[in-house]
């Protein structure tokens, strides 16, 4: 599994990649987002997915799965959750502001393209 | 701090002074108070004479980065003393010139007087310094003192240009010889240069020789002015006339030959050091002498003349290094007369160039002038300056009997010295030192006779001056007139310099032979050589300058512009051009750019990295089954992500998104992630409403119309970050699970209970175990919170409000 898993963060990451590179900065900020997710996958992929039970003691079970993978991915949920918001935002106010989405346009100089 | 130290740092301190001198005592020149500098360290440094001369040498230390071996050691012997003196005493002579030369009302002088002691103090530092570290410290001073004093009047063009000039090219070569110093250091492990001189041998066996060699010329070269770096030096003659008199003719140039001279018992010997060094020189003297024949500007004709000198000096210091090949020999005098006639060829240079620049600044003072083609007839107008540029030149040309006769005379044995050697494949090749000698000294004699017969003879024309001519103030022509009986006195008497100065300077040049008798003569009898090339030279001279009406049409003798400056300017521009043409290119100002550029550099790198190590590997021991509701999730979930860049409407963009999100939060559940899964349907939920909310205001999504070409770049770029992240997480686990340590999580499952008392392992370690992570994320929420605050709220700019 942890094969299929970590080929499917590779997509994602693919995905994103391709995403991030184009024009529009909603495009972008999509890309972004799905980065995030592909990373998740793959911190939780790298350590281990062996069946364990769910990390709450208590239970009376025999093995668990690592608990530190899904802590560091928790805190990072929140802090991309954050990022985006942002970038979200920021979107909004450049949009507001400069009247266009397209990277293109936002360069400081004009010249060609 | 002996007093040695501070004599050689007082250049500095007393330029401190000057600004204060400058501003508040008004009524007299500053030059004045500057010239007690210079005097006094002449008078301290003559007292060294008796020591120096007795074979001795002083050694004074005083550290300064003990532990990285740089130490600001001083040491006096012949050469030191030699350049020493030069300094102090062609310093005294220049600002006494330069008091009546700028004028007190209308230059500034406190910024002329501060750049010229610095310059002093770096001179002093440069041929005082035992430490090669510490002379390339003031070796760029010197750098910098020169171009702040070539751009002295920063508001002409030209003087920047030059300033400009100078700095590139002798900074360059300075970096240059700070890395030969750095070879040497590692080769010998010193930067003092008596030790890297009793090291000699085992530097001389080192692969690094050569390297070091090189680099060390290249910065000796390059402050030398010789060919083909020496196009700076006629460009600095932008400069007010004392600092060309000093610093372009007397000392800083010769920084590069004291360099050479000084290194001369480390790299010499060997034959790379022989021709590198006679060559450059014979080639600059035979160009210089050529170039300086075209000149129409005096101060230029006597920048060529300085080059053609320099080369000069420099070809018998390589030629004086054959005494090194051949150390234990019997023919001693044979080898060491180059060595007599650099030494001796360096003090003259430096008293008739000193008098020839300053009597050129008198004309230019007086007359408003330097053309050649304008001057002539000033003889019987200034009688005194005529008859001080009459003895230089007549000593730059070798005539009998000035001081520059006898070392001419000297040069030109040396050079047919040179035919007589039989190792460095000197029979073959030798003949053309004295060829090239000679006819380097016929094109001398011709430019110092159309200097002076341009400048002062023929008839006066009132009409070709703005000023009123007339003879200069006496104080102007104190320093040229003692200059030019130096002049007239070592040619008379050419044996009181000999054992005072040359004999100690030659001894510390050439450290392993012994007992040098100098005896300068002005006959050899009819049998030597050179007698008979002085007077061909003479002949040939006179002949040319007869035929200067013929020759003079040509467009050889008009275009007076050196062909190099060619080179220069286009080596500038392209330099500047190149680089623009790469920022151009390279910085496009798009972000879809840039971020290609750092993905294809991590994929090359990450790529040939793995392909180098064959890194990569896939684990099929360790990893668990997957079951069938498993593959259907995977599939749905790259089916989805897929669809992502293929949608090009808002609301399907948000929905397939929120799809993505959601099947994570299953896969969380599926990996007995509970906290994971639970704050991901949260986060996610909260995501899609931001989405939903900021796309309603953004403009709708519209395929993008990209150039296929850039599409096609971004797919592949795509695919090979995918492609590599892959890659490296599969080696990694694979690699991972080969290497038999434990995971942490054993501690968690023991302790979570034990130690923070709660059940839930994942909210302990947040909380408990790692809690700083936590509360540096909820930073991190309540900056981005603040930032969304400030973005919709704060508008410099005055438009309208959400």
């Amino acid at each position: 599994m942890e094969t299929v898993i970590t080929i499917l963060s590779g997509v994602l990451v693919s995905i994103s990649t391709y995403m991030i590179l184009s024009r529009s900065v909603i495009r972008i900020i999509l890309g972004i987002s799905i980065f995030s997710h592909g990373v998740h996958l793959l911190l939780l992929t790298m350590g281990g997915l062996k069946t364990g039970s769910v990390p709450l003691l208590g239970r009376g079970a025999e093995s668990f799965t690592d608990a530190l993978p899904q802590a560091l991915i928790l805190t990072s949920i929140v802090i991309s959750f954050a990022v985006t918001a942002l970038l979200l935002v920021l979107a909004y106010r450049v949009y507001q502001e400069l009247g266009t989405d397209n990277v293109y346009d936002l360069r400081g100089f004009k010249d060609d393209l | 701090m002996t007093i040695l130290h501070w004599a050689t740092l007082s250049p500095f301190l007393f330029a401190l002074l000057i600004p204060m001198l400058y501003k508040y005592i008004k009524r007299i020149h500053t030059g004045w108070f500057v010239l007690i500098v210079p005097l006094v360290l002449f008078i301290y440094f003559l007292s060294f004479l008796p020591v120096t001369s007795s074979g001795g040498s002083v050694n004074q230390t005083l550290n300064w980065v003990p532990s990285l071996g740089i130490n600001f050691n001083l040491y006096v012997d012949g050469l030191s003393l030699l350049f020493a003196l030069l300094i102090t005493g062609i310093g005294t002579l220049v600002v006494l010139y330069s008091i009546y030369y700028l004028s007190k009302g209308t230059e500034k002088l406190n910024n002329f007087y501060v750049y010229l002691m610095m310059f002093m103090g770096a001179m002093l530092g440069i041929v005082l310094s035992d430490n090669i570290i510490v002379i390339y410290v003031f070796w760029e001073v010197t750098s910098i003192a020169s171009s702040l004093l070539i751009s002295y009047w920063f508001y002409r063009k030209k003087s920047i240009d030059g300033a400009v000039k100078s700095m590139l090219i002798t900074v360059f070569g300075g970096l240059s010889m700070l890395g030969g110093f750095s070879l040497l250091y590692v080769i010998s492990g010193t930067f003092s240069i008596r030790e890297l001189i009793a090291n000699a041998d085992m530097i001389a066996e080192s692969s690094l020789f050569l390297p070091a060699m090189l680099l060390v010329l290249l910065g000796a070269f390059t402050k030398s002015a010789q060919f083909p770096f020496h196009i700076w030096l006629p460009d600095a003659m932008e400069a007010p006339t004392p600092v060309s008199a000093y610093l372009h003719s007397a000392t800083m140039v010769k920084a590069g030959i004291y360099l050479v001279a000084r290194l001369t018992p480390v790299f010499g010997g060997s034959a790379e050091w022989f021709w590198i060094i006679s060559i450059a020189g014979t080639v600059t003297l035979f160009w210089g002498s050529i170039s300086a024949v075209r000149q129409k500007d005096l101060k230029s004709l006597l920048a060529f003349s300085t080059i053609s000198q320099l080369g000069l000096i420099m070809t018998l210091l390589g030629l004086g290094s054959a005494a090194f090949y051949y150390s234990d020999g019997m023919e001693d005098s044979l080898y060491t007369t180059a060595v007599l006639a650099a030494v001796f060829h360096l003090v003259n240079h430096a008293t008739f160039k000193g008098s020839l620049f300053m009597t050129a600044g008198i004309v230019d003072h007086e007359t408003g002038t330097r053309d050649i083609r304008k001057l002539g007839g000033l003889m019987t107008i200034m009688p005194i300056t005529a008859t001080v540029s009459l003895v230089g030149l007549a000593s730059m040309a070798g005539l009998p009997p000035f001081n520059g006769f006898l070392s001419k005379e000297l040069f030109l044995q040396a050079t047919v010295n040179v035919v007589s050697f039989d190792f460095f494949n000197l029979e073959t090749w030798g003949v053309l030192f004295p060829v090239f000698a000679f006819v380097a000294s016929v094109l001398t004699f011709l430019y110092c006779i159309i200097m002076f017969a341009k400048a002062f003879t023929g008839k006066f024309k009132p009409e070709n001056y703005d000023a009123h001519v007339h003879e200069a103030p006496w104080g102007m022509l104190i320093s040229p007139v003692i200059l030019g009986s130096l002049v007239i006195i070592f040619g008379l008497f050419p044996n009181i310099l000999s054992s005072s100065i040359i004999e100690p300077a030659m001894a510390a040049i050439m450290p392993h032979t012994q007992g040098f008798d100098v005896k300068i003569s002005h006959w050899h009898g009819w049998s030597s050589p050179a007698l008979w090339m002085t007077i061909g030279v003479i002949v040939f001279g006179l002949g040319l300058y007869m035929l200067m009406n013929k020759w003079s049409q040509t467009s050889f003798y008009l275009k007076e512009r050196d062909p190099l400056n060619q080179v220069y300017d286009n080596w500038y521009d392209g330099l500047v051009k190149g680089s623009q043409t790469v920022t151009r290119i390279q910085m496009t100002g798009l972000l879809r750019d840039y971020i290609a550029y750092m993905a294809i550099f991590i994929v090359m790198l990450l790529g040939y990295s793995m392909i180098r190590y064959d890194a990569f590997a896939i684990d099929t021991a360790h990893v668990s089954e997957v079951t069938p509701y498993m593959w259907l999730l995977v599939l749905a979930f790259t089916a989805a992500t897929i669809a992502v860049p293929f949608i090009n409407n808002r609301l399907t963009a948000v929905i397939v998104i929120s799809v993505i999100g959601f099947l994570l939060s299953l896969f969380f559940v599926q990996f007995r992630a509970p906290d994971l899964a639970l704050t991901q349907l949260l986060v996610e939920t909260v995501t899609i409403i931001l989405f939903m909310l900021v796309f309603q205001r953004l403009p709708k999504l519209k395929k993008e119309k990209s150039r296929p070409r850039f599409k096609l770049v971004n797919l592949i770029v795509s695919i090979g970050v995918g492609g590599i992240f892959t890659m490296i997480a599969l080696s990694s686990f694979a690699f991972g699970s080969d290497v038999n340590y434990d995971s942490i999580a054993e501690y968690f499952i023991e302790n979570s209970k034990e130690l923070a008392g709660g059940y839930n392992m994942v909210n302990v370690i947040l909380v408990d175990f790692r809690g700083l992570d936590t509360m540096l994320e909820i930073l991190v929420l309540a900056i981005a919170a603040l930032g969304v605050y400030t973005l919709i709220k704060l508008r410099l700019k005055g438009s309208e409000d959400v």
